[in-house]
């Protein structure tokens, strides 16, 4: 076991899974030598050298593409999106051939690669690099999407991701890559994609986040005298219904809370399930707490976008106070 | 004709102002009038002290992420000056100089890198478009601009600039494509400052220059010294005139140097040598220029001091004002995503006023 911030977490399951596995490679904008503007991928060209380990041209579209060519072709690219914003060049790709390659060629092609990005506000960033965009990845089939929020799950995840054999996305929040540190084994191990993680047993109300935001609704329910009951998505897509399913028919209420815009966003779909699977066990109808469908703003009026806990805590008070 | 002569094929490269402020090529030395000259190294002036002041107040915290023009100020300001008023300006984002000559108040950059919107408001005559962050994708803003001024039949030509690392980027190329299928009246300047963040520019770009791209567009491509205002003046003089004659299309390539960070989130030790630093430190632009004007009987080393006073108390006081001026209303992220408030816009804004009332500030 060592302590680890979430960042040296998956730095950790890159450099484990390259020291397995002669077929993985990790490239992207600045990734090789700098070891990305982040570091996460830091040490691993001087480890593993430039063939497995490289700096791309500013070509999204081609850092994806590219991946495609090398998992048809025996590589596992595990590419780097500098910024989650700055994917969008590269969705086409990911839209019209990462997800769809094994579907087109029935099964004779399928694409074991992982799309990392670091993504989500908080952090004063300029225009483009505070976007919460799980919305626009989860709706598409043939993707898998998930979102650590602890040391230990980003390195879970990040292995499962490249023993995945489909296209995972893996979106970093970049507000707590060194916010905190947590004791985490030092051998490899897979954290399950598509099984969410219960934060805290509780009874009165199931708060559903993932990201940074899960630790925002730990800080807010220390401040009230409710037992809430909190789960961390962890995997977007495909979405563990079964533990939101199971919570909200113990507690009866819930809550989604998400920096991704609110409209058409990942809690429409969740309190769609709970709406069709948990209609009758509700005592309140279902609450989301989510991005303003504003462009994010830039840092100075980002304090109005971002989700804090005193109003995560405002959301728990109203739904308590709710009768069914 | 300027780019037959100096065809990056044929590795050459424009200078008329050697690095100790000589005159090397006579004949091309080009017209300016005195007013013009003073205007670019104002601005170059201005726009110095504003980086080095920018950083500083960076390392004290009152400043965010903030990307350092120092070393391309010369790629920008020779450029710049010999479009017209008319002219489009399409930035990406590290042309603070271009964009000060062009009538973008010093205000108003420091308001965009202290994260506020209203930093990308310009005044109404101002023909500059906000800084553009992703990478590439201005250049087919810059097509449409000229498209439009084609159609209309005006005058105008748009100008934009991209890094060289930008010059992979796949919305580089069909935004080229583009403006050369049309002959649009367009010129680009890819300001080679040798980095993408710590990449090197030989890393990922196997042309020999990044002029000769051009070629495969089917227009004109130049490399110029840019830190020689008047070979970038040229240099783009002599693209405006096509331009403007309905004969399309430009590339300059400006080969400069970052001399400091990519931005102030970068650390450059990582990557590159301080005695690299320090070869291109002897061709800084603004000792060139300045040293050019005095010989002209232009300017004086007293009237050198003197505005770098004045302009280090504008840089100053410009910046206490900004970053005196607070957060942004509640109904300022708002109000801009449509013309109106639709129904679901005006809910969210109520219900978080509502959230504020009752709860206090956050
Ligand atoms: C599409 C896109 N991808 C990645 C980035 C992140 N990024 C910002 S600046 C930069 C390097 C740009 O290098 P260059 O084009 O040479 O311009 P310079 O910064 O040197 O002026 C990168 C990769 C971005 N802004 N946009």
């Amino acid at each position: 076991m060592a302590v680890k911030t979430i960042l040296q977490a998956i730095n950790e399951a890159l450099d484990q899974a390259m020291e397995k596995d002669e077929s993985v490679v990790v490239y992207g904008e600045d990734v090789g030598f700098e070891g990305g503007v982040f570091r996460t991928t830091a040490g691993l060209q001087k480890k593993y050298g430039e063939g497995r380990v490289f700096d791309t041209p500013i070509a999204e579209a081609a850092i994806a593409g590219s991946a495609v060519g090398m998992a048809i072709n025996g590589l596992k690219p595990v590419v780097e999106m500098q910024f989650s914003g700055f994917s969008l060049p590269a969705y086409n790709q990911v839209v019209t051939h990462v997800a769809r390659f094994r579907n087109r060629s029935r099964g004779k092609y399928h694409l074991p690669m992982v799309i990392r990005m670091p993504y989500g506000g908080g952090v004063k960033a300029l225009e483009h690099h505070s976007e919460s965009l799980e919305t626009l990845y989860a709706h598409i089939p043939g993707l898998k999407l998930v979102i650590p929020s602890t040391p230990y799950d980003a390195k879970g995840l990040t292995m499962a991701a490249i023993n995945d054999p489909d296209p995972v996305i893996i979106m970093e929040p970049k507000r707590i890559y060194r916010a905190f540190k947590q004791d985490i084994p030092d051998e490899p191990y897979e954290v399950e994609i598509g099984k969410a993680r219960m934060v805290k047993e509780g009874k009165d109300i199931t708060i559903i986040a993932w990201g940074a935001l899960v630790r925002e609704v730990e800080k807010a329910m220390k401040t009230l005298d409710v037992d809430a009951e909190i789960i961390d998505l962890r995997t977007i897509a495909p979405m563990d219904t079964e533990a939101i399913i199971k919570s909200v028919k113990k507690t009866g209420r819930v809550l989604v809370v998400h920096e991704a815009y609110k409209s058409f966003g990942p809690a429409a779909e969740i309190i769609s399930r709970v709406n069709e699977e948990a209609f009758f066990y509700l005592e309140a109808a279902p609450r989301r707490l989510a991005g303003f469908d504003v462009t994010v703003p830039l840092p100075k009026g980002e304090g109005h976008f971002i989700i804090s806990p005193e109003q995560i805590a405002y959301e728990v008070k109203k739904l308590m106070a709710e009768k069914a | 004709m300027l780019f037959e002569e100096f065809d990056p094929l044929k590795g050459k490269t424009l200078q008329i102002l050697d690095q100790d402020g000589k005159i090397v090529n006579d004949k091309l030395v080009p017209k300016i009038k005195k007013d013009t000259l003073m205007k670019m190294y104002h601005t170059m002036v201005l726009g110095r002290i504003a980086d080095e002041k920018a950083l500083q107040f960076q390392r004290q915290g009152r400043m965010l992420t903030y990307a350092p023009n120092h070393g391309q100020e010369a790629a920008q300001l020779g450029s710049i000056a010999a479009m017209d008023d008319d002219d489009w300006l399409v930035l990406a984002f590290r042309e603070m100089n271009a964009m000060l000559y062009k009538g973008v108040t010093l205000e108003q950059s420091f308001l965009y890198w202290l994260g506020n919107e209203w930093g990308s408001r310009f005044n109404d005559d101002v023909k500059v478009l906000p800084i553009n962050v992703p990478i590439g994708s201005q250049i087919s803003h810059a097509a449409g601009l000229a498209y439009a001024a084609k159609l209309k039949g005006t005058k105008e030509v748009a100008i934009a600039y991209i890094g060289d690392g930008g010059t992979s980027h796949g919305e580089f190329h069909e935004g080229m494509s583009f403006a050369s299928a049309y002959d649009l009246p367009m010129i680009v300047i890819i300001q080679n400052n040798q980095y993408a963040i710590s990449t090197p520019r030989e890393k990922t770009i196997k042309s020999k220059t990044l002029a000769q791209k051009a070629i495969a567009y089917g227009i004109p491509g130049i490399q110029v010294d840019g830190n020689d205002p008047l070979a970038m003046y040229l240099a783009t003089e002599t693209a405006r005139e096509r331009a403007l004659k309905g004969e399309g299309p430009t590339l300059i390539e400006a080969v400069t140097y970052r001399m400091g960070p990519h931005t102030t989130s970068d650390n450059p030790k990582l990557y590159r040598e301080d005695s690299e630093v320090e070869e291109w430190e002897k061709k800084d632009p603004l000792k060139r220029f300045k040293k050019y004007l005095i010989d002209k009987k232009y300017w004086t080393d007293k009237k050198d001091e003197d505005l770098h006073e004045t302009s280090k108390k504008e840089v100053l006081d410009t910046f206490k004002k900004v970053e005196n001026s607070g957060e942004v209303d509640l109904e300022d992220i708002f109000k801009y995503t449509y013309e109106s408030l639709t129904p679901e816009l005006e809910k969210q804004m109520k219900y978080y006023q509502e959230f504020l009332n009752e709860e206090g500030a956050k």
